[in-house]
């Protein structure tokens, strides 16, 4: 067996593969914030509850309609997008000309009802939800042979579904950056963002704008809930649990750049799996240190400019 | 304060039926009960103190009333230390806690600062689950109430509760002797207008700094407290719903008002009393409340009743908002750019 930094090698590349996993769920959560911050400025603290509905809504679908993992992938992002809707018209645009703090707060006490009235129904012991046939399985990864001249060494075994959860994630991230970056609406997006006011003078509708900048972002929310579903289970607290996590990974990325997001993401994902190879005892805290670090050296965060 | 321009005698008049009320009150109601009350009081007041006078909103408190409660618990129980020098103990620690989380959190502002106390709070969660010392799910349980200065017996429940109602006041006079002094107006100035209170000379960062401390040691003191009413310490208290608590508390009773907090206090926890068979509802009822008074009711219950007053009498008023006209949240975050 070939050792790699003094650990075994399928070893080392397990914890790297979940740690870019949990690196996949980081950048479209933190992804989904950053859009979020950008035109309403507020944290949206529910955003780790909406991940939570997100599954939900994949589970309850299969349970009472029938309805598989594939179309669920698509429904239940739309379904929580229009309620993501719903909650920016009626909740947050109120508070819109208030100190951004209140936005924070009003998410955080809908954060709580929505895992309260999942926790009411389906206590925290989670429900399975199996991976789809098409996905079922694991390769065997070898070391090529052109790099240690000898017969091929076995690396690591991949299971199917979770090198679709990286390329799911990696295609939903590009394609939110093509929209914001080359897209008319995301010019919009991004010029309302700069100066609204001016927008508006434009003609453009600006509240609707970020009406369906709130639903984007919380839809993004569903769709990691949906993908991360048959991971790990579908869990009325999986939301809080890794919500804090990603707010730690925003300071340390700074929510001024989607890039930024879905890079710092990748990368804490990356080092809390290494982390737990090394030093299992830290992995859990291991982002906040990273954090810390980061606020001592580069207080306005690795993409963000200004204090 | 009212209470200032309108005569001493009759802010002293109100204190002593309110320190008689107290005195009685566990005639009437279960002492631990209400030492429980004021133990969370004391904690959200020293959480307003940061939130309503220096306008910093900390979404880790509860870092700093659990792991005081664990150090007290610990001090107590396997140190043998004296209820007073078990609460000293922990309420030192959460100083110090509080100087390094602060040091790190007042490097952002607004948003940014709520998410990095978060953070920083739940890794000391974490750590309190590694840590040996804290017995991980279990707690530390069983912790003796002990003797305060070694004489009298804090066993029963009518000595806890004055033991506590003490220490209540000591940290409520604390905080009013903070808001009212010099050090509590430049606060004020800085929550108002952070760039004119700097051009004017005063070191924002240093005031905020100490602001943080203080808030953090008597939410300390609040949690080392509360481990001798409930002979326990446990993961609980540091979790990160313990510091969404104490937010609700204070934005029901009155950001910024001194009754505001205790008043807040007493409600969330009398609820929860009655709710605690019911499981998951005090979660969803918490977190309406809190929906609803940050859309209809920003006073707060003590804010509106000082607001309806002031415009009876046609006074000055202040509006039903932090920081008015200020936005706090960073500029740094607002474009969003290629990257």
């Amino acid at each position: 067996m070939i050792e790699f930094l003094g650990v075994p090698l399928p070893l080392f590349m397990g914890q790297l593969l979940i740690g870019l996993i949990n690196g996949s769920f980081y950048a479209v959560l933190s992804l989904g914030l950053a859009l979020i911050f950008g035109l309403l400025n507020i944290v949206n603290f529910a955003h780790g509850a909406l991940y939570m509905v997100g599954a939900f809504v994949a589970y309850l679908l299969l349970q009472f309609i029938g309805i598989g993992y594939w179309p669920a992938l698509i429904l239940a992002p739309v379904i929580v997008a229009g309620l993501g809707m719903l909650i920016e018209r009626f909740l947050l645009r109120p508070l819109h000309d208030l100190d951004h703090l209140y936005g924070l707060l009003l998410t955080f006490g809908l954060a709580l009802v929505l895992e309260g009235t999942f926790r009411h129904f389906y206590g925290v012991s989670g429900m399975p939800y199996s991976i789809p046939d098409s996905l079922a399985g694991a390769q065997r990864l070898m070391v090529p042979t052109w790099l240690t001249g000898e017969d091929p060494v076995f690396m690591m075994a991949l299971p199917n579904y979770r090198a679709w959860v990286i390329v799911a994630s990696l295609i939903v991230c590009t394609a939110t950056w093509i929209l914001i970056e080359r897209t008319k609406l995301g010019a919009l997006m991004r010029a309302a963002t700069e100066k609204p006011d001016l927008v508006r003078a434009f003609g453009v509708n600006v509240p609707a704008l970020i009406t369906l900048t709130y639903g984007l972002g919380v839809g993004l929310a569903a769709f990691a809930g949906v993908l991360a579903a048959p991971i790990y289970s579908v869990n009325p607290i999986m939301g809080s649990n890794i919500i804090i996590v990603v707010f730690a990974i925003v300071v340390i990325g700074g929510l001024g750049s989607i890039g930024g997001a879905i890079v710092s993401g990748f990368l804490l994902g990356v080092i809390e799996g290494i982390t737990k190879v090394f030093y299992p005892e830290a992995s859990n805290v291991v982002i906040f240190v990273v954090m810390a670090i980061v606020l001592i050296v580069r207080p306005a965060g690795l993409f963000g400019k200004g204090a | 304060m009212a209470s200032k321009t309108s005569g001493n005698w009759k802010g002293w008049a109100q204190f002593a039926v309110a320190i008689a009320a107290l005195i009685v009150l566990p005639f009437f109601l279960y002492p631990v009960f209400l030492a429980k009350v004021l133990c969370f009081a004391l904690f959200a007041a020293a959480f307003n103190l940061l939130l309503g006078f220096a306008g910093l909103l900390s979404f880790g408190h509860a870092a700093f009333f659990g792991f005081s409660a664990y150090v007290s618990a610990h001090a107590a129980k396997e140190w043998g230390f004296t209820p007073e020098l078990a609460i000293l103990a922990g309420t030192v620690v959460a100083a110090f806690l509080g100087a390094v989380i602060g040091l790190l959190a007042i490097r952002r502002q607004g948003i940014y600062f709520a998410m990095v106390t978060l953070a920083l709070a739940q890794m000391v969660f974490f750590i309190c689950i590694q840590a040996p010392f804290t017995h991980g799910e279990d707690g530390i349980q069983g912790v003796p109430r002990g003797h305060f200065l070694g004489i009298v017996d804090l066993e029963s429940n009518f000595a806890i509760y004055y033991f506590v109602l003490a220490v209540f006041l000591i940290g409520v006079m604390v905080i009013y002797r903070t808001v009212h002094s010099p050090f509590g107006q430049v606060l004020k100035s800085i929550r108002e207008n952070e760039p004119r209170a700097i051009s004017l000379g005063y070191d924002a960062d240093r005031y905020k700094l100490m602001a943080f401390i203080l808030s953090a040691t008597i939410a300390g003191m609040a949690g080392s407290t509360k481990v001798l009413v409930f002979k326990l310490a446990s993961l609980t208290d540091v979790a990160w719903q313990m510091s969404g608590e104490v937010v609700l508390m204070t934005i029901l009773g009155g950001v910024g008002t001194m009754l505001g907090p205790i008043v807040g206090a007493s409600i969330i926890v009398t609820m929860q009393n009655y709710l605690a068979e019911v499981g998951q509802l005090t979660l969803i009822i918490q977190g309406l409340v809190f929906m609803f008074c940050v859309l209809l009711f920003r006073r707060g219950i003590v804010g509106e009743i000082k607001h309806r007053w002031t415009q009876m009498r046609g006074g000055k008023d202040e509006p039903a908002h932090l920081s008015p006209g200020k936005a706090t949240g960073e500029t740094d975050g607002a474009p969003v750019t290629h990257g």
